[in-house]
């Protein structure tokens, strides 16, 4: 018989107890939706990360320094700069919660104190103004160069340029505005003010700078560059040079991009794995669901087993007929999940802007499974029927 | 093994069949020898409990005797499940007394389905369940389902069923059981008319009426044939 004729055979029994077959279809709606709402999730979110770390540009290395354990000169930076593969060094001092007045308004904000090349490692541009040169490094000149959100907070409107604010109480003059970033999954990226380094020391009373943003000549040249920078840092940490792992330990931490997005997509491709797991689950006990069904579904239809076997069934024909009906109750199942995932989705996206990606791979991944189930947890009550001896089949009632 | 003698359809040696249950056992047929020839209208008889079930289901392949041989159209019959089922498929016409139809398909799909276990493809399979439909009188009904029919017709579409694959024999047990004495004339005329037409029919009832219809007339009492005799007295339908 063929398999076309059984999917037939299978499709009107489905069809002919529609309630229960969609209750028993439910636990594989339910699981597969979700493995694939979840697994969607965990694409979005890994896209969304590794697109935010890849916006401030491949070359870009991190360099950690635990507070107050060391600092690095200006002579040394300059030093650093003529080693190879390294292009420019943009040392940051950074605090949060500093206190901003301009007029009779005051608020706080977060300062990130840096030199000229900030802006251009960092990616920032200006949409008014201008960014902080050298000459204001130099000359600690009280300048600053705002974020949209800052503005607004504190002046009302953005065209801010020229205005005078105080920081810590100190006067600022502004010269540029920020142009806007939006949202990311730090927080607001618009509140914020930056000074220039030299000025910052002075002002938030700190000499140390707790980051430093290097940009390598090329992706190429990325790792060159850290060699030097750890051969630096390993030096003046009195550490050893020959020790490898030194990316952890208690003095620094040099990161890349690269690295960077590794650890942040190994983050949330475990957590997508743990969470797809859990839903995972939810298809076994479909499939406990599927089998109980199907025994039932065995003893009511003891009697057509019996007349089948009668007018010249097999017990492999009997038995192929009740793993096709199993496999086309989860079959269906998966595709109505599927469909429910989708549109779980478009919900999500829509109403709660969750950022979802379903991959096709995955979509088909969810459906085999669910035939898959549908055939392991169909086995045992197929069993059962094929090997119903035929006369007490027929004499059931 | 002594070969089977060609000239019979049926042919049981010394068949016995015991059911063994809990401390005890039961004999429900000691020592049954028995030949049928093709052609033959054949009625077993007997009262309920003397063992003409358990003779049919075991002439139909349905169970295996405990002792004993038979031959089935010169075929040996103690063979494993998968052969019976092919020996039921192809050799075999069963009629019962409920019909047992598949309720929720057509009963042109009812009539196709034994072609279908014999390998034939959906179309060759319609065509011939068109044809014994039409045969049986169906060949306007052949997409309604068996709950939308009388007794009679969906007995009819039983004996469709059991004639589509050209059966050495077919079994009726108790053909008429269910139906009304005109309906269940009608069943007997049908019967009466494909043995004219030289199919071999065995017919088990409790119901001398409608053994009478028959060429030969088996009588079964506990276990044992206790008459084996021509009917002289055949009621033509």
């Amino acid at each position: 018989m063929r398999i076309t004729e059984l999917i037939k055979i299978a499709l009107i029994s489905v069809w002919s107890n529609k309630i229960r077959s969609f209750l028993t279809m439910l636990g594989i709606i339910i699981g597969i939706s979700s493995v694939i709402i979840l697994v969607g999730m965990g694409n979005g979110t890994k896209q969304k990360v590794s697109d935010q770390i890849s916006s401030l540009g491949t070359n870009l290395i991190t360099v950690n320094v635990t507070r107050n354990r060391f600092s690095i000169t200006d002579e040394e930076l300059e030093e650093l700069k003529t080693k190879p593969g390294i292009k420019e060094i943009a040392p940051q001092i950074s605090s949060s919660n500093v206190n901003i007045k301009a007029g009779s308004k005051s608020s706080t904000t977060t300062v990130e104190a840096s030199n000229a090349v900030y802006a251009e490692i960092k990616k920032y541009t200006v949409s008014q103004g201008r960014f902080i040169t050298a000459r204001d490094v130099n000359n600690r000149y009280n300048v600053l160069v705002i974020g949209t959100e800052t503005a607004e907070n504190i002046f009302g409107y953005t065209n801010v340029v020229g205005e005078t604010m105080y920081v810590n109480g100190i006067q600022f003059k502004i010269v540029g505005v920020l142009e806007s970033e939006g949202t990311s999954t730090s927080g607001t990226s618009d509140d914020k003010i930056i000074l220039p380094i030299s000025t910052a020391q002075r002002v938030l009373k700190t000499s140390k700078a707790s980051t430093y943003y290097v940009e390598a000549e090329s992706q190429d040249t990325v790792d060159t560059a850290m060699s030097y920078l750890k051969m630096f840092l390993n030096k003046k940490c009195g550490l050893d040079n020959l020790a490898e792992s030194t990316t952890t330990n208690n003095y620094y931490r040099v990161l890349s991009q690269t690295s960077l997005l590794t650890t942040a997509t190994e983050t949330t491709s475990t957590m997508t794995n743990m969470l797809s797991g859990v839903a995972a689950i939810s298809l076994v006990v479909g499939g406990i669901g599927i089998m109980n069904i199907m025994l039932v579904s065995v003893i009511e239809r003891t009697k057509e087993i019996g007349t089948r076997k009668a007018i010249g069934a097999k017990r492999r024909t009997i038995l192929t007929q009740f793993l096709i009906e199993a496999a086309t109750v989860s079959g269906i199942g998966g595709i109505l999940g599927v469909v429910v995932g989708y549109i779980g989705a478009y919900i999500g996206k829509t109403f709660f802007s969750t950022s979802i990606i379903i991959s096709q791979d995955i979509v088909i991944a969810a459906f085999a499974f669910s035939v898959l189930v549908g055939l392991v947890f169909g086995i045992y009550p197929a069993n059962k029927a094929s090997k119903l001896n035929p006369i007490d089949a027929l004499r059931f009632e | 093994m002594e070969k089977a003698n060609n000239d019979y359809l049926i042919e049981m040696r010394n068949i016995e069949k015991v059911y063994s249950m809990g401390s005890g056992s039961f004999k429900a047929l000691g020592d049954v020898n028995l030949t049928i020839s093709k052609g033959e209208y054949v009625g077993i008889v007997g009262p309920s409990g003397a063992g003409k079930s358990t003779l049919m289901n075991i002439m139909g392949c349905l169970d295996k005797p405990t002792g004993g041989e038979y031959f089935l159209d010169s075929l040996d019959t103690n063979c494993n499940d998968n052969k019976l089922a092919e020996i039921r498929n192809r050799k075999i016409g069963f009629i019962f007394q409920n019909y047992n139809l598949l309720m929720k398909v057509s009963i042109l799909d009812n009539v196709l389905l034994p072609l279908l276990y014999l390998g034939y493809t959906k179309k060759a399979a319609r065509v011939k369940a068109k044809e014994t439909l039409e045969k049986v009188g169906l060949g306007s009904h052949m997409k309604h389902k068996p709950s939308e029919l009388s007794g009679g017709q969906m007995q009819r579409v039983a004996i469709a069923r059991a004639l589509v694959t050209n059966p050495e024999i077919i079994l009726a047990d108790e053909p008429t059981g269910a139906l009304d004495s005109k309906t269940g004339a009608e069943v007997l005329k049908m019967l009466k008319d494909l043995n004219h037409e030289g199919n071999t029919i065995v017919v088990i009832t409790h119901d001398k009426g409608v053994a009478a219809h028959a060429k030969r007339m088996i009588t079964v009492k506990d276990g044992c044939i206790t008459s084996d005799e021509l009917n002289d007295k055949e009621v033509s339908a």
